[in-house]
């Protein structure tokens, strides 16, 4: 059951089919301790159906998943005691008060009143919520909501926290203050599990990630690795009339490495977008406007599935 | 077993800020009904000469089967939309999924939640029997019990009722089923009136349903009035209904919550 050498999730093949759709197609990873892996992909790629069957909250259809040592179809309860979970919707208890939150979360866990009544201080503290712990809790912000949520799953000191897109929907300043917590305990060693589809989140937090779509995975690294193995290390955007767009013929042709049309631009692949874009104003293409940026997993992504992440 | 405690703690909670209102209602609620119905029809109806079975007065007729009846809607009420509020709104039971508790606890523990209520909605129910001199027998301790079960056996098929997965306006079925089902069972199963009142065809009728069972299980009780194995019948039904909703709704749940 401990796992010493072993990774603390292992899926093999693994499928979730809901009658016709297959949500997850067959799927293998590894999540080793210390670790945050992530999950990247695009709506529907069937990233919250296998973080439910992860967290036990969902029957594996067929392949192999093992977790922590132990198998989710016999041994969910053991699973679940060391397991966080953030669900990509807030199921706080609206019923109850912050603090009361954490306190019944922990007596489903059956840790004992005294260790409970510590835990919950310094998580809300962990959190910034310690001011809030007497109010009810619809009042608080989404972003307030999350880090509740966050603090709940850290109750029973899990050995995997699974995040299930732990910023979607929020501004900017409450994604940083839930990403700074996230740092936090990586820095702690906690090994976490996350799903995204924010690149820049994935960029951030996590040492090793998938990318997935339609259910399947469709490549896996850093994503530094993921970077440089499908794509150059500059993008060269450029807008266009659309008739100049029509009447190209050719005209960029040998200038990078791919050529990725959108609705709304071309995006050449390139390792020097500054020289790239003087090699192109030679040639005479008259541009609306034009940008080199450094690639992102989105290129990756793009490159890999031809649609963009988010849409 | 302690899942199930966990899940009626955790209701606990909630109702601690509720409970002193819901206390009151549970003595004022039969003290209005016996004042009014009791002693009010009932000075009208003992007059006349159409005599109740073993020659009670109307109001210790009437208590007993309003005692059955109360917990069938207090139950009904509790597992109807407080439960779909945490399947769905709220999604509560998702959370406690979360931890190493699974369907059952949640069913058996909404369950015995029910009972708990229901004893509290029961005994203040007795003593205010009591106060109005109903009970004939020391056997009115045991209506209490056998009022539970009677709401438990609802509260049971109606927890199923809420985990359907096809609803998509849960509160409307509900409003169809308080409507269709419980206050016909409240009008025609014998909690006003003798049964043997109601035409041949009606009274087969009420002896399928299970609030006939409850109301005649709890009087009998109250007024001591058992003669025969008859009871055996009446509890028989309400343990098998418990049990069958019992397990539709362990099905039903695991089907919404666990998919
Ligand atoms: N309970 C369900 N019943 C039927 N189909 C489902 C169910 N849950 C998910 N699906 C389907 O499975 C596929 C994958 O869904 P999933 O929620 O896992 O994707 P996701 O990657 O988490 O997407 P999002 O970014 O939108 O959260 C989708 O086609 C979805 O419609
Ligand atoms: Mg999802």
């Amino acid at each position: 059951m401990e796992p010493t050498d072993g990774p603390l999730i292992r899926a093999r093949n693994l499928t979730k089919r809901f009658d016709a759709v297959a949500a997850v197609d067959g799927v293998d990873f590894d999540v080793w301790p210390g670790e945050a892996f992530g999950f990247l992909g695009p709506n529907g790629a069937g990233k919250t159906s296998t973080m439910r069957m992860i967290a036990c909250a969902s029957p594996v259809t067929a392949g192999e998943l093992t977790v922590i040592g132990m198998d989710p179809r016999t041994e969910a309860s053991a699973i679940k005691a060391r397991l966080g979970v953030v669900p990509q919707q807030d199921n706080l208890d609206v019923e109850i008060t912050v603090e009361e939150n954490l306190l019944m979360y922990a007596r489903y866990f059956d840790i004992p009143r005294n260790v409970a009544a510590r835990r919950t201080k310094e998580l809300l503290e962990f959190v910034q919520l310690g001011e809030r712990r007497r109010s009810e809790v619809e009042p608080l912000s989404g972003g307030m909501k999350r880090r509740l949520t966050i603090a709940r799953a850290l109750i029973n000191e899990p050995d995997v926290i699974l995040l299930d897109e732990p910023t979607t929907g929020l501004d900017p300043q409450a994604r940083h203050a839930i990403w700074d917590r996230l740092y936090r305990l990586k820095r702690r060693g906690a090994t976490l599990l996350l799903t995204t589809h924010y690149m820049d989140e994935a960029e951030q937090l996590c040492d090793r990630l998938v990318i997935m779509d339609k259910g399947r995975i469709v490549a896996e690294g850093s994503p530094r690795d993921l970077i440089a193995r499908y794509s150059t290390r500059e993008v060269l955007e450029l807008r266009l009339h659309d008739d100049v767009r029509a009447g190209l013929h050719g005209q960029l042709d040998g200038l990078a490495e791919r050529v990725q049309e959108l609705p709304d631009r071309v995006q050449l692949y390139v390792a020097d977008g500054e020289r790239t874009l003087e090699q192109v104003r030679a040639r005479g293409v008259p541009l609306v406007s034009a940008l080199v940026r450094r690639a992102t997993l989105e290129d990756v992504f793009l490159r890999l599935t031809g649609h963009t992440l988010v849409d | 077993m302690t899942g199930l405690l966990r899940v009626v703690q955790r209701n606990l909670i909630v109702y601690r800020r509720v409970w002193r209102g819901s206390l009151f209602s549970s003595f004022l609620q039969p003290t209005m009904y016996l004042l009014a119905m009791g002693l009010g029809i009932g000075a009208l109806v003992d007059r006349t000469a159409a005599a109740l079975p073993g020659d009670v007065a109307f109001l210790d007729f009437l208590a007993p089967g309003l005692l059955a009846a109360a917990c069938m809607q207090t139950a009904t009420f509790e597992s109807s939309w407080p439960v779909l509020g945490k399947i769905r709104w709220d999604r509560t039971y998702d959370a406690i999924l979360a931890t190493p508790l699974g369907v059952g606890d949640i069913v058996r523990g909404e369950l015995a939640w029910v009972a708990l209520r229901l004893t509290t909605v029961a005994g203040a129910f007795t003593i205010v029997m009591a106060l109005f001199d109903v009970p004939r027998s020391w056997t009115t301790l045991l209506a209490i019990p056998a009022a539970v079960l009677t709401g438990v056996a609802f509260s049971a098929p109606v927890l199923a009722f809420a985990a359907r997965r096809s609803v998509v306006s849960g509160s409307n079925s509900f409003n169809t089923m308080f409507r269709f089902v419980i206050t016909p069972l409240f009008l025609f199963s014998g909690v006003f009136f003798p049964i043997e009142r109601l035409p041949a065809l009606l009274q087969a009728a009420a002896w399928g349903t299970p609030l006939f069972h409850g109301v005649a299980l709890v009087r009998g009780l109250v007024l001591g009035s058992f003669e025969s194995w008859i009871w055996l019948v009446h509890l028989g039904y309400l343990l098998v209904m418990l049990a069958v909703g019992y397990v539709a709704a362990l099905w039903m749940f695991r089907r919404r919550l666990h998919a």
